[in-house]
């Protein structure tokens, strides 16, 4: 415990109070690079925030190849080509509620006021943190890829395939995040943020393409997984990685990226001005 | 002075039936205040009286629902940029990220208000060291003890120093030592010529600061003055008694309240009582008074009046459930 008598003639605290020349107002760019370092500094500081939702795409490849695998596909191996591309998408996008999570947290704990008070461009806080936890996505990404590779994954799109395949995932990871930040700025607890955006990606992921091909399904479930977008970017990632995406697959995500940031980007910035 | 403007106005904070409804609640209810600039102003009052609101719309964190507000001369909502730029608040709960370390709060701070990479790592280890948290600097916050974080949290307040500091109940929950570290940063960085607003539930705190005093309650101001004045309207203080045995209380009490004509309080103790005194240097008479009738007297003292108290004397009524509920934290 450190606590160095303070005294009012303490010098050094007086020459801590007349400080020199007050710096000019922070750019735009610099407060949300401020941010995203902030975002990135709890990544190595809590690793283990990224424990429980890295640890439940990692248990379902693991899962599906080696138990269901040889049954679902041709064999283990087979299935593990197509399998990934999927995994990959389900532990980005359940990494994504941590952004929600997170924000609420500052909300919650004061720190937002903070900096809500500070003389710098509004949006920062949030565009920034939203930038930061893209590296977060990343470190997810990297840990689906490398154990995909480890256990025989081999893309026909080589390294191009898979990082344009992850920066696809990141750019629509982008676009969802923003529906967290407006939750986040709804909903009262860090907890009920992180239930909500599970109870929100669990079916969605689980009816989707990711596991089980939709030919097998029933004709009502198939319609739904048709239609449901991360059927829709598991299809474009699993094209980019394997050479066989077509521009309207990725143009699709990249528009509903692009709409997702154009809906509740504004919403959030809005609640983000007027929250109480 | 390190950056120039205009010259300071007179008021650094000027209200007008500033008002703020949450859920049909007043929460502040038409407060005027008239804060002069260079001051230590305190905003006395229990939990949920409207401190925490006022200081937030002042802050412009919140909008008023009515009257007006202007600080360091700026409107609060139509240049609520200009007064965040020469303003700071540290806030109820410390507004700190429990997951970085001391030093890179200070220095994602510094960088926020526009010091390049190595000016804010230069500027925050000179608060680290000031604060007497060098030593923790490479710590994770979460691990620091109330009066650490506390520290931390007004040195983030004034990496630029501001004209104008919110501090809102700045040491609740601090042991004496450290509270008494963060009444002499108070004192420092008011004597270097900020105005400071703080928010208190303690006479005392606001008696050792505050060159004014505004007692808030129920979201309206009921008395403001000196110190000095407020003092002489609640009554000097208060004399506690302990008499030697349980059996001496009845006498002691008749005693007292014959000779103050006042009501005379039976604490938990049975051993203890107390009671409010206008004139200090009556206490003396009435100690030798109680001696020559034999009373056995194990302790007394002659203590401040406590929030308690004042408010009973300015509102008529005690402080209802004091320490219960957190201020509205919305």
């Amino acid at each position: 415990m450190t606590t160095a008598p303070i005294t009012t003639d303490d010098a050094t605290l007086r020459t801590a109070l007349s400080a020199g020349p007050r710096p000019p107002r922070a750019s735009a760019l610099s407060a949300s690079q401020a941010f995203a370092w902030r975002a990135l500094l709890k990544i190595k500081h809590v690793p283990e925030q990224l424990g429980d939702v890295i640890g439940i795409p990692v248990l379902f490849t693991l899962l599906f190849t080696y138990l269901f695998g040889g049954a679902l596909a041709e064999s283990t191996g087979t299935y593990l080509q197509s399998l990934l591309p999927g995994t990959l998408v389900m532990a980005v996008l359940l990494v994504t509620v941590y952004t929600g999570v997170t924000l609420n947290t500052d909300v919650a704990t004061g720190v937002f006021d903070r900096f809500r008070s500070l003389p710098i461009w509004r949006p920062a806080a949030i565009v920034g943190g939203l930038l930061g936890d893209l590296g977060r996505y990343l470190v997810a990404s990297t840990l689906v890829i490398v154990l995909g590779l480890a256990l025989g994954f081999r893309p026909d799109g080589g390294v191009v395939g898979v990082l344009a395949a992850v920066a696809l995932v990141l750019a629509f990871a982008f676009g969802l995040s923003w529906i967290w930040t407006t939750l986040a700025l709804i909903l009262r607890t860090p907890s009920a943020v992180q239930n909500i955006g599970l109870l929100v990606l669990f079916p969605l992921t689980f009816a989707s393409n990711v596991f089980v091909d939709p030919k097998t399904m029933p004709s009502w479930l198939q319609a739904f997984v048709d239609v449901n977008p991360v059927s829709q970017l598991v299809s474009a990632a699993r094209g980019l990685m394997h050479a066989t995406a077509t521009a309207g697959q990725v143009g699709w995500v990249l528009l509903a990226a692009t709409a997702l940031t154009a809906v509740f980007a504004p919403l959030t910035m809005h609640l983000y001005r007027s929250k109480n | 002075m390190p950056h120039v403007h205009r010259p300071a106005p007179e008021l650094a904070i000027e209200t007008s039936g500033l008002a703020k409804v949450f859920n049909k609640t007043h929460a502040v209810d038409g407060v005027d205040l008239a804060v002069r600039t260079g001051t230590v102003y305190g905003l006395l009052g229990p939990n949920g009286a409207g401190k925490t609101t006022t200081v937030r719309m002042l802050a412009t964190l919140i909008r008023p629902d009515g009257g007006t507000a202007r600080v360091l001369g700026h409107d609060v909502l139509d240049e609520a940029d200009a007064v965040r730029s020469r303003v700071s608040l540290t806030g109820q709960f410390a507004s700190v990220d429990e997951d970085l370390t001391g030093r890179e709060n200070l220095v994602l701070l510094g960088r926020l208000l526009g010091y390049s990479r190595a000016e804010a790592r230069a500027r925050a280890d000179e608060l680290l060291h000031a604060f007497g948290l060098a030593e923790a600097a490479s710590r994770r916050v979460r691990t620091y003890s109330g009066g650490m974080r506390r520290r931390l949290d007004i040195g983030a307040s004034i990496v630029i120093t501001p004209d104008m500091l919110f501090l809102d109940e700045p040491t609740t929950g601090l042991d004496p030592h450290s509270r008494n570290q963060v009444w002499a940063i108070v004192r420092t960085l008011a004597a270097r010529g900020t105005t400071v607003l703080l928010t208190t539930q303690y006479l005392d705190e606001a008696d050792q600061l505050a060159d004014r005093i505004a007692v808030i309650d129920q979201g309206k101001v009921i008395a403001e003055g000196t110190p000095g004045d407020l003092k002489a309207s609640v009554g000097a203080g208060t004399l506690h008694l302990r008499v030697s045995t349980p059996d001496a209380r009845p006498s002691a009490e008749q005693l007292l309240a014959q000779a103050l004509n006042v009501e005379v309080r039976l604490a938990s103790d049975p051993n203890a009582l107390s009671a409010p005194v206008s004139d200090p240097g009556r206490v003396a008479h009435l100690l030798a008074e109680l001696s020559r009738s034999g009373v056995p007297i194990a302790a007394f003292s002659l203590g401040q009046p406590s929030l308690d108290e004042a408010f009973l004397a300015l509102t008529g009524r005690p402080v209802g459930n004091p320490a219960a509920t957190k201020e509205e934290a919305a």
